[in-house]
């Protein structure tokens, strides 16, 4: 039994081997850029929109919407990156109906990768929005006795955040893989179902939580009020 | 009892620990938030689409430990290091 879309390998050549992981995560990106470049390319602003443009205003706008809920920001310049990360996750795991199809995210370079981003545009948010020295001053408080703890929890969140999804995503590949020995035809779809409803609500974990770590670095600390979501995790 | 036999038999008997301890407390944590969460709703419906956004959040937070646990058994077991290094022939 394979666990992880790693192992499956297309082609090899010398070191360099193309395996699932990889060729479904360039699927995945073919994908959401060949929508949205169709899409966008002829834009209407009248009253007369087509129906995919309807679909990525309501998408666009949706996560516009909880951005705004979450941080009490306006979502302007934090759109791109969170809602990059809710789509792309969201659709790895949406493809899933389709036979064959493996879910990048059910592999933890993926995960990891997408964690690092995290990792590296939480600062790069913070210093552009209070400067460096602002930012590198909240490491240090209350006191400076916190710095190990707050290093600790900034690298511990994003190991969390990245085993989070990749502990989702395989533990229904894995249970879909058991039960179809178990007991086929049946259970194996509600499992599959019950994993897309994961996949959804996983992408959408990863994409808040990621705002809620920017908004905790840009806000939280200039006397004004935390974001309301703003718990630490683990 | 040679290596492979004790790893094998601890690697199995750890990962059934593992899962089954590991799972309580998420069980109980999810119970807890979920209970409170109805009743919050029941007080305020008006309130339901903040306090269902936050509860989803925290499920997945509390139910990552349990995936944490899942994810150790299933090292243990289909991608166990000890074993690999007992079963591969000496100098691999």
């Amino acid at each position: 039994m394979t666990i992880s879309p790693d192992d499956v390998v297309f082609w090899q050549w010398g070191m360099i081997s193309l395996n699932a992981t990889i060729v479904y995560t360039w699927v995945v990106m073919a994908l959401l850029t060949l929508i949205s470049w169709l899409v966008t390319h002829r834009l209407s602003s009248g009253t007369d929109i087509s129906r995919w443009q309807n679909l990525l205003e309501v998408l666009v706008t949706g996560i516009g919407d909880q951005i705004r809920e979450v941080s009490h920001t306006e979502p302007g310049k934090y759109l791109p990156f969170v809602g990059t990360l809710f789509l792309f996750i969201a659709l790895a795991n949406l493809l899933n109906v389709i036979p064959g199809y493996l879910a990048p995210t059910g592999s933890l370079s993926t995960t990891t990768a997408l964690a690092i981003c995290v990792f590296v545009a939480v600062p790069i948010y913070g210093i552009a929005s209070q400067g460096p020295l602002n930012y590198l001053k909240h490491y240090i408080k209350p006191t400076v006795l916190m710095l190990p703890f707050n290093i600790i929890g900034e690298i511990s969140r994003t190991i969390a955040l990245a085993v989070r999804l990749y502990g989702n995503i395989m533990s229904g590949t894995v249970i879909v893989a058991i039960l179809l020995s178990l007991t086929p035809y049946f259970f194996p779809i509600v499992m599959q179902l019950l994993g897309l409803l994961t996949g959804m609500i996983q992408a959408y974990i990863f994409a808040i939580l990621a705002m809620v770590y920017i908004a905790s670095a840009t806000t939280a600390h200039d006397g004004g009020e935390p974001p309301e979501n703003s718990q630490e995790t683990q | 009892m040679d290596d492979i036999s004790i790893i094998g038999m601890a690697s199995i008997f750890t990962a059934g620990l593992t899962i089954a301890i590991g799972s309580i407390g998420p069980a109980f944590g999810e119970a807890r938030a979920v209970a409170q969460a109805l009743s919050a709703i029941a007080q305020q419906p008006d309130e339901s689409a903040t306090i269902t956004r936050t509860l989803f959040v925290g499920l997945a937070m509390i139910e990552s430990t349990a995936i944490y646990c899942f994810v150790v058994t299933m090292i243990l077991i289909f991608a166990n290091p000890f074993w690999d290094y007992v079963t591969k022939p000496a100098g691999g």
